[in-house]
């Protein structure tokens, strides 16, 4: 089992490197010439040539490549065209603030739709079955920027119970931070409970069709026994991976929910280099974004493992 | 029999979801005969609220809410469709490809795909759309593309049960070349699993659209597009004016419309879990 | 008189759909008895069997009659007080023990759990009971067999277990579905041996569930016979099996009797091979699955190969038709030597050798016609016209004895008998000179395989083509093979005419095989178990 856990996290680290290699590819290789993208059409050729100079254009693409994943080792992602500031400096605050409107959605998140989905999937066409599966195909099915301004509208800029715009400073108490990202967390949480609660009920209702199950109840055991001790613990492995999955959507899903915000966190900053055009800063924000996909999904893997019966007791 | 029986009788949510469906449908189609004004006419102030001139009111340059989202559902609509029917077109020749080609082919195309699947997408697509420019036709073939991965995994997974069956194997045995196994002996038994995975790769492309048109980088003015409408109007909600909504709303109608409808082909194969008689 | 521990009266279950699975079912159980159900695929008996706990699977519902155990009615409990009736007072043993032990709880975590539950024993004395029934059934190591968790064991020791687990909580009734269905012959009749012994020295009764009559015959006091969820005819087993009233419950006995009876075949000229293995092994991976196995074919000739689960029979066929590649050895077929690749075989090699699956369910594509499916061979060997395929096609539709207006048909609408025969027909249009047909008959129904046998036989006859046959079921070789090869763990341990094979002196396997196969004859158990005793 070992082994296996090892050649995971081995294989998570060689993904790692070839999303290295596909933002290289994909920022400055499948454009053709990236200084006329960077700089659009009204460039003259003086500036053309001065901006690939700078980039370092002349040389061979791998070179480049090489040199930009060693410096990016080093916790250096160069310095933002626009600005002149070091991406790293300007990063790490954002990193930490996205992270922070991450980890409150999740953990709001997380517990609800695991025990709502598996509520209703022991409930299976009953009321709250049937509530939660509208509710969340409405939650699922509407973009995240409607959910948000319904929330603006009612609870900020209607009822005034909290700020429409979540602005953080480094130095602003924990209860601040609470209640001024209350509004965004929500918005996540209510995406991201959505999915997860689905994707819980279908992975209990698939235990629960097993015949160990009709063996359990056939054994005179109350429901109750049967479902905590013959059902969740074969739950376990695809609820995790549900979980994870999710949280990995969760990353993604904080881009839009940041920019309506207008929170600082990487999203935006990602945003913002788009529209400039900001080519260290897509690179950097792509990298942080394809670092904790991989990483959640190398950790679900992992966890996978972990509880599997099978590999636990290996014959 | 009782398969074609709930074809027959949809259930209310399907129906409701069908008849949204169609009248969206119907505006993208008729757009300029039956929107009351110009897509991009300016006809009043900004943000005048709903009235009997304008039933639902006029956007940040005072052009009327009501004809811009007719309009913007051809864009809206069209482009989520065509990034669609793309995605499955790539997506289910190479799926089928990988489990019938063998399996030299199919471990290249799937760690490929699984390589290209393990950056979130709405990051690879605003790193791409970035470089390349948001014009239609790359806007199309970049999601497109990028969706064409979960389509492909979806489609090799249902297409390698299939290719397993004894019929593809007789079918081996009797000589018959790649080409007609896929076509014939695995194509027609995949597509029905796949029709409600249409349904729901239509909203998530729908849905991303939106969101990219949201940040700025999808559908560009002076096309009018659900999503642009609420990136235009999205500071009028400061003021407590209800403008951003209604295109928001429209998307989400769509997206419901569609749901449900998939919905209801998902239950006609549905059965009860095993468990639910002591439930 | 007794009064009965169980009684059904007027039982009815239906699923959502409204079809009826159960109609009008009734059933008297007295203390100690062992009732046999027995029916084809379809005919309600596991219905009934689940019914009895009270207890209807998903998507069906029990909509008429009473099951009452022991004078209390069940179906007027509620959810706890039936809760309370299973397990403690009737008890449940499934087909598949690999399925329904629970992976992620060790072997003893499930056994104790029961009696445990029901308030009969302890923890620690339930624990000490089921090492003793370990020891008793000769499971390995049991003092450590309870720590092992479902996955580690054999499916014959884990259907011990299973059995164990059914008694844990000294139950009065027991409902067998099907407890040796699963497994091997050899296997079986180690799990029935288990099955009897435990029945009589516990003195429960028992419903016994299964579509042998064979096996029945050997455990139940008396047989109730079913069919498409109606009652055929009830009786003392004695009675079914020399007497039986009904027309399809002398069908059934009938037809597994002349399963019994060896048949003489001979060809009628000399031997002309037209197949040569020779000296074939073959590897999955490192394991080698064939391991120098030789055997020939010869025109209008029909070969067995029979083995258990594991033994190479089925990889012997997969090399045969180039599925499989052999490590060594050669194939020669009708005086060619065969390239062990399939994309080396020309085409014409693959028209002269056609296969007939066990399955005709998945050997079918079912969005195609039966006219499209027995239509293709035809235009992509004889590339004949439009006209000329659909008319060949009716021809071999009634050679196989199906209507014309099938041709239009979707296969998905037929029966497993009609599909099996359009399979047959499929390889026929290819106008082959050898038919390998795997486990051709063991997904059908006793009498609708019997038919497909008899067509065989007949075809062959008419058409002079060789069979290969892959088979586990020793009744099929007596009745159809000429020659016969037993196989164990991918070696020939006896190959030659079949008249011999069944006539001693055996190999030490072929007879344990020929002593395993469930005979008619209610003594043929207790026989056995002397037999081997000795």
């Amino acid at each position: 089992m070992l082994r296996l856990i090892i050649t995971r996290v081995f294989l998570g680290c060689l993904t790692l490197l070839v999303v290295t290699l596909l933002i290289f590819v994909a920022t400055e290789i499948l454009p053709g010439d990236v200084a006329s993208a960077v700089l659009g059409q009204g460039a003259t050729p003086d500036t053309l040539a001065a901006f690939r100079i700078e980039l370092g254009l002349d040389r061979p693409a791998y070179v480049r490549y090489l040199e930009w994943l060693t410096n990016a080792l080093q916790g250096d992602l160069g310095v933002a065209m626009t600005n002149k500031r070091d991406v790293i400096e300007t990063l790490t605050p954002r990193l930490s603030n996205t992270l922070f409107l991450a980890g409150y959605a999740a953990a709001i998140a997380v517990p609800m739709a695991i025990v709502l989905g598996v509520l209703s999937a022991i409930n299976e066409g009953k009321f709250i079955d049937r509530a939660a599966n509208v509710l969340t195909l409405g939650a699922i099915s509407v973009p995240e920027f409607f959910i948000a301004y319904i929330l603006i509208l009612v609870f900020a800029t209607n009822l005034g119970w909290f700020p429409s715009l979540s602005t953080v400073y480094a130095d602003m108490g924990l209860w601040d931070k609470i209640y001024v990202v209350a509004l965004p967390a929500v918005t996540l949480t209510l995406l991201v409970m959505a999915h997860m609660l689905r994707m819980t009920r279908a992975s209990v209702l698939a235990i629960m069709s097993q015949p160990y199950i009709e063996m359990a109840f056939l054994k005179g055991l109350p429901r109750r026994r049967v479902i905590l001790r013959h059902a969740l613990p074969n739950a376990a492995a695809p609820i995790i991976s549900v979980v994870a999955l999710n949280l990995a959507y969760l990353i993604v899903g904080v881009v839009v929910i940041e920019v309506v915000f207008v929170y600082p966190g990487v999203g935006q900053y990602m945003v913002d280099g788009v529209t400039k055009r900001d080519l260290p800063v897509i690179q950097a924000c792509a990298l942080v974004f394809g670092g904790a996909f991989v990483l959640l999904n190398t950790l679900a893997d992992v966890l996978a493992i972990l509880v599997n019966p099978r590999l636990r007791h290996p014959r | 029999m009782s398969i074609h029986h709930s074809l027959r009788n949809p259930p209310l949510s399907a129906k409701i979801g069908i008849v949204i469906f169609l009248f969206f449908i119907f505006c993208a189609v008729f757009a300029p005969l039956i929107a009351p004004y110009g897509e991009a006419e300016s006809v009043g102030k900004t943000w005048i609220g709903p009235s009997a001139e304008f039933w639902l009111g006029t956007d940040n340059i005072g052009r009327d809410m009501l004809s811009r989202i007719i309009y913007g559902a051809r864009m809206t609509l069209g482009v989520a469709a065509a990034c669609t029917l793309l995605s499955f077109l790539i997506g289910v020749t190479m799926g089928l490809l990988a489990a019938v080609a063998g399996k030299t082919v199919d471990q290249v195309l799937s760690r490929f795909i699984d390589l290209m699947l393990s950056i979130p997408i709405l990051v690879f697509a605003l790193m791409i759309l970035s470089m390349l420019g948001s014009s239609l036709l790359t806007l199309v073939i970049t999601i497109g593309v990028l969706d064409s991965f979960r389509v492909f995994r979806l489609a090799r997974s249902i297409a390698v049960n299939i290719v397993v069956t004894e019929f593809v194997e007789v079918a081996r045995l009797r000589g018959e070349g790649l080409w007609w196994i896929m076509r014939r002996e695995v194509l027609p038994n995949a597509l029905p699993p796949m029709i409600a995975e249409f349904g729901l790769r239509f909203c998530f492309n729908f849905l991303f659209v939106a969101g990219l048109s949201f940040l700025g980088l999808g559908i560009q003015p002076p096309f009018a597009d659900w999503g642009g409408m609420v990136r235009e109007n999205g500071r009028s909600i400061a003021f407590g004016i209800p403008a951003p909504l209604w295109p928001a709303l429209a998307i989400a109608l769509t997206t419901i419309s569609v749901n449900m409808i998939v919905d209801w082909i998902l239950s006609i194969n549905a059965r009860p879990s095993g468990a639910s008689a002591e439930m | 008189m007794t009064a009965a521990i169980l009684e059904i009266h007027g039982l009815r279950v239906e699923n959502l759909a409204g079809n009826v699975l159960v109609d009008n079912a009734n059933i008297t159980l007295l203390p100690g008895e062992v009732l046999g159900l027995i029916g084809e695929s379809g005919a309600g008996k596991s219905t009934i069997g689940l019914a009895a706990m009270g207890y209807a699977r998903g998507g069906c519902k029990i909509t008429a009659g009473r099951v009452v155990i022991d004078g209390v009615t069940i179906q007027d409990l509620t959810a706890e007080g039936r809760a309370q009736f299973r397990g403690r007072r009737i008890a449940y043993v499934a087909q598949s023990a690999a399925a329904s032990f629970n992976p992620a709880h060790c072997i003893m975590d499930q056994i104790c759990e029961m009696p445990v539950h029901h308030g009969v024993r302890t923890r620690a004395e339930a624990e000490a009971w089921a090492i003793e029934m370990f020891r008793t059934l000769e499971l390995p190591n049991p003092e450590t067999f309870g720590a092992r968790y479902p996955h580690q064991v054999s499916g014959g020791q884990l259907q011990r277990a299973m059995a164990i687990m059914a008694i844990s909580a000294r139950p009065d009734i027991v409902v067998f579905d099907e407890p040796t269905t699963a497994l091997d012959v050899t296997t079986q009749i180690e799990v029935l041996v288990l099955i009897k012994t435990l029945i009589r020295d516990y003195k429960i009764a028992a419903l016994y569930i299964t579509h042998d009559l064979a096996v029945v015959a050997q455990i139940a006091d008396r047989i109730m016979v079913l069919r498409h969820g109606k009652l055929v005819e009830t009786d003392s087993t004695a009675r079914i099996l020399h007497a039986p009233q009904q027309q399809y419950t002398k069908d059934l006995v009938e037809d597994r009797q002349s399963s019994d009876v060896f048949q003489e075949r001979s060809l009628k000229s000399g031997r002309e091979v037209i197949l040569d293995a020779s000296h074939v092994s073959a590897h999955y991976g490192d394991f080698q699955v064939l391991k120098d196995v030789s055997i020939t074919v010869a025109k209008g000739e029909t070969v067995a190969i029979v083995g258990e689960s594991g033994s190479g029979k089925t990889s012997l066929a997969r090399v045969m038709v180039g599925l499989t590649r052999p490590t060594s050895g050669s194939i020669t077929f009708l005086g060619q030597a065969l390239a062990g690749e399939l994309k080396q075989r020309s085409r014409e090699d693959l028209r002269k050798m056609q296969l007939i699956y066990q399955q005709p369910d998945v050997a079918l594509n079912p969005r195609q016609t039966v006219g499209e499916i027995i239509g293709r061979p035809i235009s992509l060997y004889f590339n004949r016209s439009k006209q000329a395929v659909r008319a060949r096609t009716l021809e071999l539709l009634a050679q196989v004895g199906l209507p014309a207006d099938y041709i239009d048909r979707k296969s998905t609408a037929l029966s497993g008998g009609q599909k099996q025969r359009i399979c047959i027909a499929r390889a026929l249009a290819a106008e082959p000179s050898l038919i390998i047909c795997d486990e051709p008959t063991s997904a059908l129904d006793q009498l609708v395989a019997d038919e497909i046998l008899k067509l065989l036989q007949k075809l062959q006859d008419d058409l002079g083509l060789s069979y290969l046959v892959i088979t586990h079921d020793l009744g099929i070789v007596r009745r159809i093979a000429h020659r016969t090869t037993v196989l164990l763990s991918g070696q020939v341990v006896a190959s030659g005419p079949t008249g011999d094979i069944f006539k001693p002196p055996f190999h030490p396997y072929t007879e344990k095989l020929l002593q395993s196969v469930p005979e008619l004859r209610e003594s043929w158990l207790d026989e056995v178990t002397a037999k081997r005793a000795k």
